[in-house]
């Protein structure tokens, strides 16, 4: 950075001395000792700080790293069978991932299918129609919704909406949706409350604050000057959002959405409370299941023996890598959002 | 001529109710999210309330059947989020201050910068499963460490993507001024852009503790769970979020009133600090 001046008898004092200062040319010399001390801080804060940015990428690492390691009893025992596998059988000790993973992937499509309709609707309202003194304490009413703690979604589910859902819509449901043909098989059996649809419509309640957090800034991206070329040709307020707005912020949209896709599928203690936590299949959605993250919560603090415990770390495992790669597509796709604005302006 | 006029007509009255139509849907997603909102709070207040009395904070977790509260919860959970805080805090604060003051675009920076987003939302309850294998199963016991070193994970990768943003909004000018008067980097960085930014990451660190303090997935096999007031980091320790589950869980009418007061106590503390975060970051914007 500063370039030091060695003054020319102090460079010859140091060759005739041993040779060990020569590689260091930063070494200050004919400075005060405060200055010496200075600069010695720029060095170690330096460090001391890109040391610990380096942790935060380490760490990634390292989890992947533990987690493979603490699995490879199962891994060896079980190879790729494990995914396709549907037992699970802790006193056999047979174990395979299949039910934990359909119960995640199918819980959190119920979610994004009804929070990425919602998500946008918010967005919409908060961005195009909402007058400005409404803007703020809406958002950030919004907000709050993804501030309340999993556990407190879970208890409320359990114990005020299950009671309500299973008494008022879920008879509703079986009566219509379940005479259809075909997708009938999906809306079958008792109205219990519990099961893979309630825990889909809890995770979207979840998370539809960071789907419209995300929706409602990219869509403050688009330059008023494109918008209001649209209104000034006489567009409706939903064209100037279905055909200016959204093509615009196509990108950013997709990945608010993976965003919150990744947040559902790892979402634990609020699916725990409400999916039923049942190790079997069943094609009816309102039937109890289990997902990846409450199989974990139930049972992993309970688990005895190498093989059941590395079965759920290789669980823990399927699951850190699933929302790695939705998350690491979500944030791709919004720094590409972020380019193109920046190339914009 | 009539004709075209008609049809012009008739295409301009169908986009008008399209438009009417989407519009009033959009109004009903909001309306969607608020009543969520709202029916929660609702029933978080009514059968919080009526739990909430002195023994309710006084008294350790009771077995079924006897009276009791939650204090060794309480305490519990203060104890880890406060741990974890110093912890993740000053980790979290330098690693940020690399990404904006001497990173910014280079390689370590931005793959730091991924990476901490994907940390941000990655399963708390991965986080959890981390920390048992590397210390809980090294150690061989639960404890109330292993919980604060899971929710340090959570605090680190808030304050990392807060600090950097808040670093980064400090003027450059400011920085120049700085070196210009001959300050060196490290003490530019401490005096000047820390203090410019400091409500901004102490938003951030704020946010963080209210992130964690209702955090339930990690400390399940962390920090575990204990029925007796402890203040041993060392030993399995109660926490509110874990007694919530437990006693929510279970069939006993008296825990679940316990739970629905630990519920309210949560909520109300997690939305609390999350407002007072806002109105501190609204102060400093103005």
């Amino acid at each position: 950075m500063d370039a030091v001046i060695i003054p020319f008898h102090q460079a010859a004092k140091t060759d005739k001395m041993t040779n060990h200062d020569q590689k260091s040319p930063q070494q200050p010399v004919n400075r005060s000792p405060k200055e010496r001390l200075y600069q010695l801080g720029d060095i170690i804060f330096e460090n001391v700080t890109r040391f610990f940015a380096f942790l935060v990428l380490a760490t990634l690492i390292a989890i992947l790293i533990s987690l493979v390691i603490t699995s490879m009893p199962s891994l060896k025992a079980f190879g790729f069978g494990f995914l396709f596998s549907d037992d699970w059988d802790p006193v056999r000790e047979q174990f395979g991932a299949m039910i934990p993973i359909y119960g995640t992937l199918v819980s959190s499509l119920i979610a994004m299918l009804i929070a990425v309709p919602i998500s946008f609707g918010i967005a919409v309202f908060l961005t195009e129609m909402a007058p400005n003194w409404l803007k703020r304490p809406l958002g950030t009413a919004i907000e709050l919704l993804a501030a309340i703690p999993s556990i407190i979604y879970g208890m409320w589910g359990l114990f005020v909406f299950t009671p309500v859902f299973s008494e008022y819509v879920q008879p509703l449901i079986i009566g219509t949706l379940g005479n259809i043909p075909g997708i009938g098989a999906l809306f079958q059996g008792p109205p219990m409350g519990i099961g893979m649809l309630t825990a889909g419509i809890i995770l979207a309640i979840m998370v539809i604050p960071f789907i419209s957090a995300v929706m409602r800034d990219v869509f403050e991206l688009v330059p008023a000057v494109l918008k209001e070329s649209a209104y000034g040709l006489g567009a409706t307020t939903w064209e100037v959002v279905w055909k200016v707005v959204l093509p615009y912020t196509k990108t950013g949209v997709v990945g608010g959405i993976m965003l919150g896709l990744g947040r559902a599928l790892g979402e634990t203690m609020a699916v725990t409370f409400v999916i039923g936590n049942a190790q079997r299949f069943s094609t009816s959605l309102l039937a109890p299941g289990n997902s990846i993250a409450s199989s974990l919560a139930n049972e992993f603090s309970e688990a005895v023996g190498d093989l059941y415990t590395s079965s759920l770390i290789e669980l823990g495992l399927i699951l850190f890598l699933i929302t790695t790669i939705v998350l690491a597509i979500a944030k791709m796709m919004l720094l590409r959002l972020g380019r193109m604005e920046g190339a914009a302006s | 001529m009539q004709k075209t006029t008609r049809a012009a007509l008739k295409i301009y009255k169908a986009r008008k109710r399209k438009n009417k139509i989407s519009m009033a849907l959009s109004m009903a997603g909001m309306v969607f999210g608020l009543f969520w909102l709202v029916w929660i709070l609702f029933t978080l207040t009514i059968n919080g309330i009526e739990a909430i009395n002195w023994t309710l904070l006084s008294k350790a977790t009771p077995p079924p059947g006897s009276d009791g509260g939650l204090f060794n919860a309480i305490l519990g959970s203060i104890l880890m989020a406060g741990t974890a805080t110093i912890i993740g805090t000053p980790i979290g604060i330098l690693a940020g201050t690399y990404l904006a003051e001497y990173g910014r675009h280079s390689w370590l920076s931005s793959a730091t910068r991924f990476v901490n987003d994907i940390l941000l939302s990655a399963p708390s309850i991965v986080l959890g499963l981390f920390v048992y294998t590397v210390y809980v199963a090294q150690v061989g016991h639960f404890s109330g460490f292993a919980g604060a070193l899971a929710l340090s994970l959570i605090v680190i990768p808030v304050v990392v993507h807060t600090t950097d943003d808040m670093l980064k909004l400090v003027p450059d000018s400011l920085r120049e001024a700085a070196v210009a008067l001959g300050a060196p980097k490290w003490k530019m960085i401490t005096m000047i852009s820390y203090r410019a930014a400091r409500s901004g990451i102490a938003t951030g660190v704020l946010l963080a503790v209210a992130r964690i303090s209702g955090e339930t997935a990690p400390l399940l096999f962390t920090a575990l769970n204990n029925q007796f007031t402890s203040s041993n980091m060392n030993a399995p320790m109660a926490n509110l979020p874990a007694v919530i589950f437990q006693f929510a869980m279970s069939p006993y009418a008296d825990w679940h009133r316990i739970a629905w007061g630990g519920a309210i106590l949560i909520t109300l503390s997690v939305l609390g600090l999350n407002i007072l975060a806002r109105v501190m970051f609204t102060q400093q914007s103005k």
